[in-house]
């Protein structure tokens, strides 16, 4: 295509844009709409899964040593816990260590154990994390079994509920996106068909007089994907202003400042935004292309 | 110029509107093509600017085998004939410069060249000083020579009309025709449906009549032959 027929189809898609002014208002609209609402509920599957992953991460195990370990035995351990494929991290907890943040979880009782460090009855410990906080119980089991372990605490049974609980809010949160994405482009695309009904004479003698398809539908390309992201920078603008100030407002309470861990606001924004211009280009670009096919077939 | 082997149309709906049609046309001729409502003139029309393909049978126009051409080929076929109908079929919302300049356009003129050609068509059909008017500004009459300006403006060299004066009375229908006589004269084919009786019987061309989806009579220098 000649670089002069891509202005001309430019100019076209903008001119239609004008000349239909309603139309386009109500196909914007509508992309607008949808896409607030998609975004509302991105922003809130964002959160609940940062919300979750946090809470996923706290999940660790705690591996007790026999007493009387050697030196040598620890590390060894320690190596092989290490080389294990799921596991990201070991750390050592000496027993000096272990009652030291015993007793600092105490707080102002923490008096009542002063002098146990003469015969600190706790043993020495691992902390394992794992690569994929789902795999916690496996790595466990594995560590079980090794050598010099006497007993290992990861929270069994809460932690596998837990994982179930994350699974079904992110399984939820994928599902209401997805519906939603295909509730907006079929609302999209049934406006940019309203608009294309009006003009089908205009396709008609486009046809009449020889033009080609593709020299049809460029015009209504450019126009949907003017629709698309014109409609997807108004809420994008009112998602980023209101999530702002959402942060600021529990910024400002401790209380919520405990109770909800929010996303901060950057790069979030820019995921949501980038998303909703993606999905705003993709629908108005398909329901146009799609509308205009009926017409082609003079 | 234009041929037809044994061209058979029937539609979905089951209808037979051409039942084994041979015909040809030469360069240059001008030929109406009459006969009763629903007899299968328009289906005949339309064959030849590929907007229906026929069942059966061969169409040969100006190099192409209408009946056999690919889909991305129809844009070619369509650029060497020009199409007029009874409702003008006009954009309501350009001038009539852009109405004759949008032909061009659409298939990638030279937007240098557009300019001076459509304001020659335009002189041609007489409507040089309407130019920036809109299409509801003009009489019946006027908005037809627009639509044949643009039908004209990519010089094809045949022009198909389907009832160009359906809508006009008999005075301004004179003017059209005159219009269309003065174009074949400098070298285009001219096919036209018509139901015209008074236009047929004077001009004297060729006259095709086609009955129940089958040509009729086919004289040179005929006449209308129907009763309105």
């Amino acid at each position: 295509m000649k670089i002069r027929t891509l202005g001309r189809h430019v100019r076209e898609g903008v001119k239609n844009l004008g000349r239909n002014g309603w139309m386009s208002f109500a196909s914007i609209s509508a992309v607008t709409f949808t896409l607030f609402i998609l975004g509302v509920f991105l922003i809130l599957a964002m959160n609940v899964n940062y919300f979750a992953q946090s809470v996923e991460q706290q999940v660790e195990i705690r591996v007790f040593m026999a007493d009387l370990t050697t030196k040598e035995n620890m590390q060894k351990f320690e190596q092989d816990v290490r080389a294990l494929d799921k596991v990201q991290s070991v750390e050592f907890i000496s027993k000096e260590e272990g009652l030291k943040q015993f007793k600092e979880s105490m707080g102002e009782k923490a008096y009542l154990f002063d002098g146990l460090e003469k015969g600190n009855p706790l043993p020495d410990a691992f902390v394992v994390k794992t690569k994929l906080p789902q795999d916690t119980p496996i790595v466990a089991n594995q560590i079980k079994k090794m050598e010099f372990v006497r007993s290992l605490n990861y929270g069994e049974g809460t932690v596998e509920k837990l994982f179930a609980a994350t699974d079904t809010v992110r399984n939820v949160g994928i599902g209401f996106i997805i519906g939603l994405g295909f509730t907006a482009m079929f609302l999209i695309a049934n406006t940019i068909k309203l608009t294309i009904v009006a003009r089908r004479r205009e396709i008609e003698i486009m046809k009449l007089v020889g033009a080609t398809n593709w020299f049809i539908r460029w015009p209504f390309f450019v126009e949907g994907l003017l629709m698309g992201v014109t409609g997807a920078l108004i809420p994008i603008i009112m998602l980023g202003v209101g999530y702002y100030y959402l942060l600021d407002a529990i910024r400002s309470s401790f209380e919520a400042t405990q109770l909800f861990k929010l996303l901060p606001l950057f790069p979030l924004v820019n995921q949501v935004a980038l998303a909703l211009l993606a999905i705003g280009a993709f629908i108005g670009i398909w329901g146009s292309l799609v509308s205009v096919r009926r017409f082609l077939r003079v | 110029m234009i041929e037809m082997f044994d061209v058979w149309k029937t539609y979905p709906n089951g209808t037979s509107a051409l039942k084994g049609v041979n015909i040809r046309i030469e360069k240059g001729e001008f030929v109406y093509v009459v006969g009763p409502s629903g007899a299968g003139k328009s289906t005949f029309i339309k064959l030849m600017y590929r907007e229906e393909k026929p069942s059966k049978g061969q169409i040969f126009l100006g190099g192409f085998n209408v009946s056999r051409i690919k889909e991305r080929q129809i844009p070619t076929v369509r650029r060497s004939i020009g199409v007029v109908f009874q409702d003008f079929k006009l954009l309501p919302t350009l001038t009539v410069f852009e109405n004759v300049a949008f032909a061009m356009e659409v298939i990638e003129s030279n937007p240098k060249q557009i300019k001076p050609r459509v304001m020659d068509v335009l002189g041609l059909v007489k409507l040089k000083h309407k130019a920036k008017m809109l299409p509801n500004e003009l009489s019946g009459g006027e908005q037809q020579r627009v639509a044949l300006a643009r039908a004209l403006v990519n010089s094809p060299g045949i022009i198909i009309a389907d009832e160009p004066t359906g809508n006009l009375d008999p005075e301004t229908s004179w003017e059209i025709m005159k219009l269309f006589e003065e174009i074949n004269q400098r070298g285009t084919t001219v096919v036209m449906a018509t139901h015209n009786r008074e236009i047929v019987n004077t001009m004297r061309k060729r006259v095709i009549a086609i009955e129940a989806g089958q040509i009729a009579r086919d004289e040179q220098r005929g006449e209308y032959g129907y009763e309105d």
